[in-house]
Protein backbone atom coordinates (compact mmCIF):
# COMPACT_ATOMS: atom_id res chain seq x y z
CA UNK A 1 0.00 0.00 0.00
CA UNK A 2 2.52 2.18 1.18
CA UNK A 3 4.70 1.18 -2.45
CA UNK A 4 1.61 1.94 -4.02
CA UNK A 5 0.67 5.27 -2.35
CA UNK A 6 4.35 6.30 -3.68
CA UNK A 7 3.89 4.72 -7.14
CA UNK A 8 0.98 7.25 -7.63
CA UNK A 9 2.13 10.40 -5.64
CA UNK A 10 5.56 10.05 -8.27
CA UNK A 11 3.60 9.86 -11.49
CA UNK A 12 0.81 12.90 -10.35
CA UNK A 13 1.76 15.29 -7.63
CA UNK A 14 5.54 15.03 -7.56
CA UNK A 15 5.96 14.99 -11.29
CA UNK A 16 9.23 15.12 -12.51
CA UNK A 17 8.50 17.51 -15.26
CA UNK A 18 5.90 19.51 -13.35
CA UNK A 19 6.39 19.75 -9.71
CA UNK A 20 10.82 19.82 -10.52
CA UNK A 21 11.29 20.79 -14.03
CA UNK A 22 13.86 17.86 -14.29
CA UNK A 23 14.78 16.77 -17.84
CA UNK A 24 13.88 20.10 -19.62
CA UNK A 25 16.45 19.81 -21.79
CA UNK A 26 15.78 17.09 -24.06
CA UNK A 27 12.22 17.19 -22.98
CA UNK A 28 11.99 20.34 -25.13
CA UNK A 29 13.98 19.41 -27.82
CA UNK A 30 12.72 15.89 -28.61
CA UNK A 31 9.20 17.10 -27.88
CA UNK A 32 8.37 17.76 -32.02
CA UNK A 33 6.85 14.46 -32.75
CA UNK A 34 4.58 11.71 -30.37
CA UNK A 35 6.42 8.61 -31.78
CA UNK A 36 10.51 9.75 -30.47
CA UNK A 37 8.72 11.22 -27.48
CA UNK A 38 7.61 7.95 -26.62
CA UNK A 39 10.91 6.10 -26.87
CA UNK A 40 12.48 8.84 -25.08
CA UNK A 41 10.19 8.49 -22.37
CA UNK A 42 10.43 4.88 -22.83
CA UNK A 43 14.11 4.58 -22.32
CA UNK A 44 14.03 7.09 -19.70
CA UNK A 45 11.57 5.37 -17.22
CA UNK A 46 13.69 1.90 -17.64
CA UNK A 47 17.04 4.20 -16.98
CA UNK A 48 15.07 5.00 -13.26
CA UNK A 49 13.77 1.75 -12.93
CA UNK A 50 17.22 0.09 -12.97
CA UNK A 51 19.22 3.17 -11.55
CA UNK A 52 17.23 3.87 -8.42
CA UNK A 53 17.68 0.50 -6.75
CA UNK A 54 21.01 0.08 -7.93
CA UNK A 55 22.03 3.83 -6.21
CA UNK A 56 19.83 3.02 -3.27
CA UNK A 57 21.63 -0.33 -1.96
CA UNK A 58 24.72 1.61 -2.67
CA UNK A 59 24.01 4.62 -1.07
CA UNK A 60 22.72 2.32 1.96
CA UNK A 61 25.44 -0.46 1.93
CA UNK A 62 28.47 2.17 1.03
CA UNK A 63 28.30 5.54 1.01
CA UNK A 64 26.00 6.76 4.38
CA UNK A 65 27.19 7.22 7.60
CA UNK A 66 27.78 4.00 9.30
CA UNK A 67 26.91 1.72 6.35
CA UNK A 68 29.90 0.07 6.08
CA UNK A 69 29.23 -1.48 9.33
CA UNK A 70 28.68 -4.94 7.57
CA UNK A 71 32.42 -5.23 6.93
CA UNK A 72 33.63 -5.21 10.39
CA UNK A 73 32.74 -2.59 13.83
CA UNK A 74 35.80 -0.60 12.93
CA UNK A 75 33.94 0.95 9.84
CA UNK A 76 31.20 1.85 12.04
CA UNK A 77 31.91 5.60 11.72
CA UNK A 78 33.09 5.83 7.81
CA UNK A 79 31.50 8.55 6.29
CA UNK A 80 31.34 8.27 2.49
CA UNK A 81 28.66 10.59 2.05
CA UNK A 82 30.46 13.32 -0.17
CA UNK A 83 31.47 10.70 -2.41
CA UNK A 84 27.86 10.06 -3.73
CA UNK A 85 27.19 12.38 -6.62
CA UNK A 86 30.44 11.09 -8.09
CA UNK A 87 29.32 7.60 -7.49
CA UNK A 88 25.58 8.17 -8.24
CA UNK A 89 26.42 9.74 -11.77
CA UNK A 90 29.12 6.84 -12.65
CA UNK A 91 26.44 4.21 -11.87
CA UNK A 92 23.95 5.61 -14.07
CA UNK A 93 26.70 6.69 -17.17
CA UNK A 94 28.23 2.91 -16.85
CA UNK A 95 24.67 1.75 -16.90
CA UNK A 96 23.54 3.95 -19.92
CA UNK A 97 26.63 2.39 -21.56
CA UNK A 98 25.56 -1.39 -20.56
CA UNK A 99 22.06 -0.83 -21.44
CA UNK A 100 22.98 1.03 -25.06
CA UNK A 101 25.10 -2.25 -25.61
CA UNK A 102 22.75 -4.48 -24.39
CA UNK A 103 19.78 -3.32 -26.25
CA UNK A 104 22.46 -3.12 -29.64
CA UNK A 105 22.48 -6.81 -29.09
CA UNK A 106 19.55 -7.94 -28.43
CA UNK A 107 16.89 -5.87 -30.02
CA UNK A 108 18.48 -4.01 -33.07
CA UNK A 109 14.65 -2.47 -33.95
CA UNK A 110 14.76 -1.14 -30.65
CA UNK A 111 18.19 0.20 -30.73
CA UNK A 112 17.35 1.69 -34.01
CA UNK A 113 14.61 3.65 -33.12
CA UNK A 114 15.97 4.70 -29.56
CA UNK A 115 19.36 5.21 -30.91
CA UNK A 116 20.46 8.57 -30.34
CA UNK A 117 18.73 9.47 -27.12
CA UNK A 118 20.03 6.28 -25.34
CA UNK A 119 23.70 7.97 -24.66
CA UNK A 120 21.94 11.29 -24.11
CA UNK A 121 19.92 9.81 -21.01
CA UNK A 122 23.02 9.39 -19.04
CA UNK A 123 22.96 13.51 -18.77
CA UNK A 124 19.54 13.32 -18.52
CA UNK A 125 18.90 15.33 -15.03
CA UNK A 126 15.83 13.51 -14.00
CA UNK A 127 18.02 10.51 -13.67
CA UNK A 128 20.14 11.59 -11.74
CA UNK A 129 17.38 13.67 -9.62
CA UNK A 130 15.45 10.26 -8.95
CA UNK A 131 18.64 9.30 -7.43
CA UNK A 132 19.36 12.36 -5.31
CA UNK A 133 15.56 12.76 -4.29
CA UNK A 134 15.79 9.20 -3.06
CA UNK A 135 18.71 9.94 -1.13
CA UNK A 136 16.92 13.06 -0.01
CA UNK A 137 13.74 11.25 1.25
CA UNK A 138 14.81 7.86 2.84
CA UNK A 139 12.90 5.60 1.33
CA UNK A 140 12.37 2.41 3.82
CA UNK A 141 13.63 -0.81 1.34
CA UNK A 142 14.60 -1.17 -1.87
CA UNK A 143 10.86 -1.72 -3.23
CA UNK A 144 10.13 1.75 -2.71
CA UNK A 145 12.80 2.52 -4.74
CA UNK A 146 11.69 0.94 -7.34
CA UNK A 147 8.10 1.94 -7.27
CA UNK A 148 9.71 5.34 -6.76
CA UNK A 149 11.78 4.87 -10.04
CA UNK A 150 9.12 3.71 -12.03
CA UNK A 151 6.23 6.22 -10.78
CA UNK A 152 8.89 9.20 -11.94
CA UNK A 153 9.90 7.09 -15.33
CA UNK A 154 5.75 7.09 -16.01
CA UNK A 155 4.93 10.90 -15.15
CA UNK A 156 7.90 12.00 -17.47
CA UNK A 157 7.06 9.70 -20.12
CA UNK A 158 2.59 11.16 -19.66
CA UNK A 159 4.85 14.70 -19.60
CA UNK A 160 6.46 14.31 -23.10
CA UNK A 161 3.78 12.47 -24.76
CA UNK A 162 1.24 15.50 -24.03
CA UNK A 163 3.23 17.97 -24.88
CA UNK A 164 4.19 16.48 -28.32
CA UNK A 165 0.56 15.81 -29.05
CA UNK A 166 -0.48 19.56 -28.52
CA UNK A 167 2.99 20.40 -30.50
CA UNK A 168 2.08 18.01 -33.20
CA UNK A 169 -1.48 20.34 -33.17
CA UNK A 170 0.12 23.72 -32.78
CA UNK A 171 1.64 23.41 -36.17
CA UNK A 172 -1.23 22.99 -37.89
CA UNK A 173 -4.31 24.74 -36.15
CA UNK A 174 -2.59 27.42 -34.73
CA UNK A 175 -1.28 31.07 -35.42
CA UNK A 176 1.29 32.40 -32.82
CA UNK A 177 3.15 35.39 -33.20
CA UNK A 178 6.01 35.07 -35.17
CA UNK A 179 9.07 35.47 -31.85
CA UNK A 180 7.04 33.10 -29.71
CA UNK A 181 7.33 29.85 -32.37
CA UNK A 182 8.58 26.84 -31.30
CA UNK A 183 10.08 27.17 -27.95
CA UNK A 184 8.18 30.07 -26.65
CA UNK A 185 5.49 28.50 -26.82
CA UNK A 186 6.02 25.42 -25.64
CA UNK A 187 7.63 27.09 -22.18
CA UNK A 188 4.10 28.48 -21.68
CA UNK A 189 2.07 25.44 -23.09
CA UNK A 190 4.65 23.57 -20.39
CA UNK A 191 3.90 26.54 -17.55
CA UNK A 192 0.02 25.72 -17.94
CA UNK A 193 0.60 22.46 -17.86
CA UNK A 194 2.89 22.56 -14.67
CA UNK A 195 -0.09 24.44 -12.92
CA UNK A 196 -2.71 22.25 -14.26
CA UNK A 197 -1.12 19.59 -12.61
CA UNK A 198 -0.87 21.05 -9.11
CA UNK A 199 -4.68 20.37 -8.57
CA UNK A 200 -3.17 16.92 -7.94
CA UNK A 201 -1.12 18.21 -4.97
CA UNK A 202 -2.17 16.66 -1.47
CA UNK A 203 -3.65 13.60 -3.44
CA UNK A 204 -2.94 10.77 -0.95
CA UNK A 205 -4.01 6.78 -1.09
CA UNK B 1 44.45 40.07 -34.20
CA UNK B 2 42.08 37.50 -35.25
CA UNK B 3 42.60 35.40 -32.28
CA UNK B 4 41.85 38.64 -29.96
CA UNK B 5 38.76 38.98 -31.80
CA UNK B 6 37.77 34.97 -31.77
CA UNK B 7 38.45 35.27 -27.98
CA UNK B 8 36.57 38.04 -27.49
CA UNK B 9 33.18 36.41 -29.32
CA UNK B 10 33.71 33.56 -26.99
CA UNK B 11 33.34 35.66 -24.05
CA UNK B 12 30.82 37.99 -25.53
CA UNK B 13 28.49 36.10 -28.46
CA UNK B 14 26.95 34.26 -24.84
CA UNK B 15 25.64 37.29 -23.24
CA UNK B 16 23.14 37.67 -25.72
CA UNK B 17 22.80 36.50 -28.90
CA UNK B 18 24.02 32.56 -28.57
CA UNK B 19 22.96 32.59 -24.95
CA UNK B 20 22.58 29.11 -23.58
CA UNK B 21 19.21 29.44 -22.14
CA UNK B 22 17.24 31.54 -23.91
CA UNK B 23 18.83 30.60 -27.63
CA UNK B 24 20.76 27.40 -27.51
CA UNK B 25 18.08 26.13 -24.57
CA UNK B 26 20.47 24.18 -22.51
CA UNK B 27 20.06 23.95 -18.62
CA UNK B 28 16.38 25.16 -18.41
CA UNK B 29 15.87 22.42 -15.52
CA UNK B 30 18.20 24.03 -12.38
CA UNK B 31 17.28 27.66 -14.22
CA UNK B 32 13.59 27.20 -13.37
CA UNK B 33 13.50 25.26 -9.96
CA UNK B 34 16.03 27.94 -8.24
CA UNK B 35 14.73 31.18 -9.39
CA UNK B 36 12.15 32.13 -6.59
CA UNK B 37 14.10 34.35 -4.68
CA UNK B 38 16.69 36.48 -5.57
CA UNK B 39 19.80 35.26 -3.59
CA UNK B 40 19.64 31.34 -4.28
CA UNK B 41 19.52 32.42 -7.87
CA UNK B 42 22.76 34.33 -7.58
CA UNK B 43 24.37 32.09 -5.76
CA UNK B 44 22.94 29.66 -8.37
CA UNK B 45 24.75 31.50 -11.17
CA UNK B 46 28.16 31.82 -9.53
CA UNK B 47 28.34 28.27 -8.97
CA UNK B 48 27.51 27.20 -12.40
CA UNK B 49 30.16 29.77 -14.19
CA UNK B 50 33.19 28.52 -11.37
CA UNK B 51 31.88 24.46 -12.68
CA UNK B 52 31.77 25.59 -16.14
CA UNK B 53 34.98 27.78 -16.27
CA UNK B 54 37.16 25.18 -14.80
CA UNK B 55 36.08 22.10 -15.80
CA UNK B 56 36.22 23.81 -19.80
CA UNK B 57 39.89 24.48 -19.26
CA UNK B 58 40.24 20.78 -17.60
CA UNK B 59 38.29 19.10 -20.40
CA UNK B 60 40.11 21.29 -22.99
CA UNK B 61 44.02 20.67 -21.23
CA UNK B 62 42.65 17.06 -21.19
CA UNK B 63 40.76 16.95 -24.52
CA UNK B 64 44.40 14.82 -26.88
CA UNK B 65 44.31 12.14 -24.50
CA UNK B 66 40.67 11.20 -24.09
CA UNK B 67 39.76 8.58 -26.12
CA UNK B 68 36.17 8.69 -28.00
CA UNK B 69 34.09 6.31 -26.76
CA UNK B 70 34.47 6.86 -23.12
CA UNK B 71 34.07 11.23 -23.12
CA UNK B 72 31.36 11.50 -21.25
CA UNK B 73 31.86 9.30 -18.36
CA UNK B 74 35.73 11.38 -18.35
CA UNK B 75 33.73 14.56 -18.64
CA UNK B 76 31.00 13.73 -16.16
CA UNK B 77 33.71 12.67 -13.63
CA UNK B 78 35.24 15.80 -14.29
CA UNK B 79 32.53 18.00 -13.47
CA UNK B 80 31.12 15.51 -10.96
CA UNK B 81 34.56 16.33 -8.73
CA UNK B 82 34.14 20.16 -9.29
CA UNK B 83 30.55 20.25 -8.42
CA UNK B 84 31.32 18.31 -4.99
CA UNK B 85 34.00 20.80 -4.17
CA UNK B 86 31.41 23.13 -4.60
CA UNK B 87 28.97 21.94 -2.88
CA UNK B 88 31.10 21.02 -0.06
CA UNK B 89 31.91 25.13 0.07
CA UNK B 90 28.59 25.66 0.09
CA UNK B 91 27.34 23.44 2.98
CA UNK B 92 30.53 25.51 5.29
CA UNK B 93 30.07 29.24 4.41
CA UNK B 94 26.33 29.75 3.00
CA UNK B 95 24.57 26.44 4.59
CA UNK B 96 21.52 28.15 4.20
CA UNK B 97 21.17 29.22 0.94
CA UNK B 98 22.59 25.37 0.38
CA UNK B 99 19.57 24.23 2.10
CA UNK B 100 17.61 26.01 -0.03
CA UNK B 101 19.09 24.77 -3.44
CA UNK B 102 19.02 21.07 -1.94
CA UNK B 103 19.51 18.70 -4.64
CA UNK B 104 20.14 21.40 -7.75
CA UNK B 105 23.51 21.86 -6.88
CA UNK B 106 24.07 18.63 -7.28
CA UNK B 107 22.04 18.68 -10.54
CA UNK B 108 24.57 20.92 -12.14
CA UNK B 109 26.26 17.79 -12.82
CA UNK B 110 23.71 17.08 -15.57
CA UNK B 111 22.70 20.62 -16.69
CA UNK B 112 23.27 20.46 -20.38
CA UNK B 113 25.04 23.82 -20.60
CA UNK B 114 28.02 22.04 -19.23
CA UNK B 115 27.87 18.66 -21.20
CA UNK B 116 26.77 21.01 -23.84
CA UNK B 117 29.62 23.54 -23.94
CA UNK B 118 32.06 20.84 -23.13
CA UNK B 119 31.04 18.70 -26.15
CA UNK B 120 30.60 21.98 -28.49
CA UNK B 121 33.88 23.92 -26.97
CA UNK B 122 36.20 21.96 -24.84
CA UNK B 123 36.96 19.31 -27.36
CA UNK B 124 38.36 21.47 -30.04
CA UNK B 125 39.71 24.45 -28.34
CA UNK B 126 42.95 25.63 -26.31
CA UNK B 127 42.75 26.07 -22.45
CA UNK B 128 42.57 30.16 -22.88
CA UNK B 129 39.41 30.50 -25.28
CA UNK B 130 37.78 27.57 -23.23
CA UNK B 131 37.97 29.33 -20.12
CA UNK B 132 36.65 32.29 -22.21
CA UNK B 133 33.63 30.47 -23.70
CA UNK B 134 33.24 29.02 -20.02
CA UNK B 135 32.92 32.07 -18.49
CA UNK B 136 30.58 33.72 -21.52
CA UNK B 137 28.00 30.79 -21.08
CA UNK B 138 28.27 30.84 -17.50
CA UNK B 139 27.25 35.14 -16.64
CA UNK B 140 24.91 34.34 -19.98
CA UNK B 141 23.35 31.52 -18.15
CA UNK B 142 23.34 33.92 -15.03
CA UNK B 143 22.08 36.52 -16.27
CA UNK B 144 18.63 35.29 -17.23
CA UNK B 145 18.62 33.69 -13.83
CA UNK B 146 19.03 37.06 -12.22
CA UNK B 147 16.33 38.54 -14.28
CA UNK B 148 13.88 36.31 -13.77
CA UNK B 149 14.07 35.34 -10.09
CA UNK B 150 13.93 39.45 -10.19
CA UNK B 151 10.35 39.63 -11.05
CA UNK B 152 9.52 36.37 -9.42
CA UNK B 153 10.46 37.44 -6.02
CA UNK B 154 9.51 41.19 -6.96
CA UNK B 155 5.75 40.10 -7.64
CA UNK B 156 5.65 37.15 -5.74
CA UNK B 157 7.02 38.42 -2.39
CA UNK B 158 7.34 42.13 -2.93
CA UNK B 159 10.42 41.50 -1.72
CA UNK B 160 14.07 41.95 -3.26
CA UNK B 161 17.05 40.05 -1.95
CA UNK B 162 14.88 39.16 1.25
CA UNK B 163 14.29 43.39 2.32
CA UNK B 164 10.35 44.38 1.55
CA UNK B 165 10.22 46.63 -1.58
CA UNK B 166 6.43 47.36 -2.15
CA UNK B 167 5.90 49.68 0.49
CA UNK B 168 3.05 48.82 3.28
CA UNK B 169 0.71 51.57 1.81
CA UNK B 170 0.05 49.58 -1.23
CA UNK B 171 -1.03 47.06 0.86
CA UNK B 172 -3.08 48.89 2.72
CA UNK B 173 -4.92 50.31 -0.44
CA UNK B 174 -5.90 47.01 -1.80
CA UNK B 175 -2.71 45.45 -3.82
CA UNK B 176 -1.48 41.74 -2.97
CA UNK B 177 1.32 39.82 -3.77
CA UNK B 178 0.63 37.56 -6.92
CA UNK B 179 1.11 34.08 -5.22
CA UNK B 180 0.95 32.26 -8.62
CA UNK B 181 4.47 34.38 -9.66
CA UNK B 182 5.84 31.82 -6.52
CA UNK B 183 5.15 28.85 -8.42
CA UNK B 184 7.29 26.92 -10.29
CA UNK B 185 5.27 26.97 -13.34
CA UNK B 186 5.44 30.61 -13.18
CA UNK B 187 9.28 30.56 -14.07
CA UNK B 188 8.23 29.24 -17.60
CA UNK B 189 5.93 31.74 -18.70
CA UNK B 190 8.46 34.36 -17.47
CA UNK B 191 10.82 32.59 -19.04
CA UNK B 192 8.91 32.16 -22.94
CA UNK B 193 8.31 36.22 -22.28
CA UNK B 194 11.70 36.91 -22.37
CA UNK B 195 12.33 34.68 -25.26
CA UNK B 196 9.31 36.65 -26.77
CA UNK B 197 11.15 39.93 -26.20
CA UNK B 198 14.30 38.90 -27.22
CA UNK B 199 13.31 37.48 -30.81
CA UNK B 200 11.47 40.40 -31.21
CA UNK B 201 14.76 42.27 -31.74
CA UNK B 202 16.93 39.27 -32.82
CA UNK B 203 14.24 38.13 -36.27
CA UNK B 204 16.91 36.14 -37.61
CA UNK B 205 16.47 33.35 -34.29
CA UNK B 206 12.84 33.22 -35.22
CA UNK B 207 11.34 30.15 -36.24
CA UNK B 208 9.50 29.12 -39.11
Amino acid sequence: MENLNIFIRSIFVDNMIFAYFLGMCSFLAVSKNVKTALGLGAAVTFMLVISLPINYLLENYVLRAGALQWLGPEYADVDLSFLSLIMFIAVIASLTQLVEMAVEKFSPTLYASLGIFLPLIAVNCAILGGSLFMQQRDFPNVWTACFAGAGWGLGWLLAIVAIAAIRERLQEYSNIPKPLRGVGITFIITGLMGIAFMSFLGIKL
Amino acid sequence: MATNNKNLSALINPLSKDNPVIVQILGICSCLAVTAKLEPACVMGISVIAVLAFSNVIISFLRNTIPTNIRIIVQLVVVAGLVVIVNQLLMAYQYDVSKQLSVFIGLIVTNCILMGRLEAFAMGNKPWPSFLDGIGNGVGYAIILIIVAFFRELLGSGTLWGVQIIPASFYEQGYANNGLMILPPMALIVVACIIWIHRTYNKDLQEQ
